[in-house]
């Protein structure tokens, strides 16, 4: 099986700081690939720099687009500005950690949306709201919310509709920027539960970044641990967190309450 | 549209030129700097192109943006037209058309067809324009995707890659609150297939006017420091969705004062009793009619 996106020696310095150094790894279509590390390991450059955000210092990222026809891998540092956009708002999706910066907060759910369907060509009203009311129940939102401000929504709420805003044009890969901090306990579960079900009817790749281990061994199927910028073991989640090799995967795996 | 100094312009013009201020109040840089603006503006229909704006004798809001647009444009021999609201006798349309008196020693009008270039706010007339006129808009704010992205380098991205999705956004939200689009004025158009623009706040019933125009339009924000322009005969499309097409307002009266079923009417209310008058906004085009009907009812 080919790989759905390639990552290779990316680095990224702030200054004397190191925020990404020689990053490597291959993500394969339907996986989820969790980062994890403690608060400044680099996790969220890492995520920015792939989305081509912040611009990388040197490295590679290739994608291969299942819906370019001609199956040419894209090296998407080298792509015009227009095409990397296009790219985001087709076949990428972002999820942010607070909700407030995915959304648009003045308007309402469906808007919200609507919005990357109607940035992707559509123009028939009817047809949008069908969509956006579709989708409404597949990340449990009730639908007759559909027509209130997001404000007016809860956090696990706010959380879902991002979910169907970046989902609503079937993206084949989506970031995602701790999608579970900041939501209590049995909301998160309830998140995660959708997003494990979401990923397996759509057959979505994810990368989630996340400094929460529970969230990791729930989700991920592969696993990349940071410290200062550097990976400092990868592997297959299970494996990991059963066998830690590295010392600090080893002070992060013990340091985690186990209920 | 030659700006000459004041000097060589027509005799009767010269006498009335106040002394001290150099032909159309701005120094002649000034007024080729904003035509060369103004000629980027016309190559690019509907692009937003920066312009150098000026203090002028009155503050921001007034129609600065417009007032040197005209300045840099008009020339002995043009004649003006200045109209706020549709009206010739308000006190914008009237302050600014005597400036220009003062300053240019130009003939000034209240008739469309008689000028050559129309300063206007809010409204086109309703006599149809023809070619050679110039229309120039004051514009409050030129940015049409300024409601959702609040920063300029984000704008121009989107301007200059096409990604127009987002005012379809406002749409969606009009039709979803009100049962209906309920933008009335300022109403988004795509010109030339290409740059979205603001019109300045004219309602949306004047946006069918701008499409295909004989006349030159040219736009300008003063205080946003930017200039636009629809070249005469250039497609001026608005935004719509396929099940809700773009419309124009409607009344069931006509006209009290001229009967007319196809103007823009303003409401006004006459008595504290409730008492409302449904009339013509475009006065020029309103007291021509009521002039073709008189002599068939008084006489």
């Amino acid at each position: 099986m080919k790989p759905l996106l390639d990552v290779s020696n990316l680095s990224k310095t702030y200054g004397a700081v190191r925020a990404c150094d020689r990053i490597s790894f291959s993500l394969y279509p339907g996986q989820i690939l969790g980062i994890i590390g403690e608060s400044g390991s680099g996790k969220s450059t890492l995520l920015s720099a792939i989305a081509r955000q912040i611009p990388a210092d040197s490295g590679k990222v290739t994608y291969h687009s299942p819906k370019n026809g001609t199956g040419e891998p894209l090296d998407i540092f080298s792509i015009s500005e227009s095409e990397r956009r296009q790219l985001m708002r087709n076949e990428w999706g972002f999820v942010r950690q607070h909700a407030r910066d995915g959304l648009r907060m003045k308007v309402t759910a469906g808007a919200n949306i609507g919005e990357r369907l109607m940035d992707t060509g559509h123009r028939h009203y009817g047809n949008i709201r069908t969509e956006a009311k579709r989708w409404l129940e597949q990340v449990e939102i009730p639908t007759n919310r559909m027509d209130d401000l997001p404000g007016t929504f809860s956090g696990g709420m706010q959380q879902r509709l991002q979910l169907a805003r970046v989902l609503v044009t079937q993206p084949r890969l989506v970031l995602m920027d701790e999608p579970t901090g900041g939501l209590d306990v049995s909301v998160q579960a309830r998140l995660l539960d959708l997003m494990r079900q979401l990923v397996r009817s759509l057959n979505l790749s994810v990368i989630l970044v996340t400094h929460d281990i529970g969230v990791i061994r729930l989700l991920a199927h592969r696993l990349l641990v940071m410290n200062c910028g550097e990976v400092v073991e990868q592997g297959l989640t299970d494996q990991v967190l059963d066998d830690p090799h590295h010392s600090y995967t080893q002070s992060l795996i013990s340091a985690t309450l186990v209920p | 549209m030659t700006a000459k100094l004041p000097n060589t312009t027509t005799p009767d013009a010269a006498i009335s030129v106040e002394p001290g201020f150099n032909f159309a109040y701005l120094d002649e840089q000034t007024k080729r700097s904003i035509r060369r603006s103004l000629l980027k503006a016309v190559a690019i229909p509907g692009h937003q192109i920066p312009f150098s704006s000026r203090e002028m004798p009155m503050s921001y809001g007034w129609g600065t943006g417009g007032i040197q647009v005209t300045a840099s444009v008009i020339g002995a021999d043009d004649t003006l037209k200045v109209i706020d609201q549709g009206a010739d006798d308000t006190t914008n349309a009237v302050n600014i058309r005597r400036f220009f008196k003062k300053v240019c020693g130009i003939k000034t009008t209240e008739e469309t067809t008689e000028a050559t270039v129309i300063q206007t706010r809010h409204r086109v007339p309703e006599t149809p324009l023809r070619e050679g006129q110039t229309m120039v808009y004051q514009v409050p704010i030129p940015e049409p995707l300024r409601w959702i992205e609040p920063s300029e380098i984000e704008t121009r991205k989107m301007h200059s890659l096409s990604e127009y999705g987002a005012m379809h956004v406002k749409l969606y939200e009009d039709i979803t609150r009100f049962g209906h689009i309920a933008t009335a004025y300022d109403y988004p158009v795509m010109v030339n297939d290409r740059y979205m623009m603001r019109p300045s706040p004219i309602p949306r019933f004047d946006n069918p006017k701008l499409n295909m125009s004989p006349a030159l339009q040219l736009f300008g924000a003063g205080r946003e420091k930017r200039l636009y322009a629809v070249p005469p005969y250039t497609t001026v499309k608005s935004l719509d969705f396929e099940d809700h097409p773009f419309s124009v307002e409607q009344w069931d009266k006509p006209c009290e004062f001229c009967g007319s079923t196809e103007s823009y009417l303003d409401e006004v209310v006459t008595d504290n009793e409730g008492g409302r008058l449904w009339i013509c906004s475009d006065t020029d085009y309103c007291n021509r009619r009521q002039a073709q009907m008189k002599p068939v009812g008084e006489k």
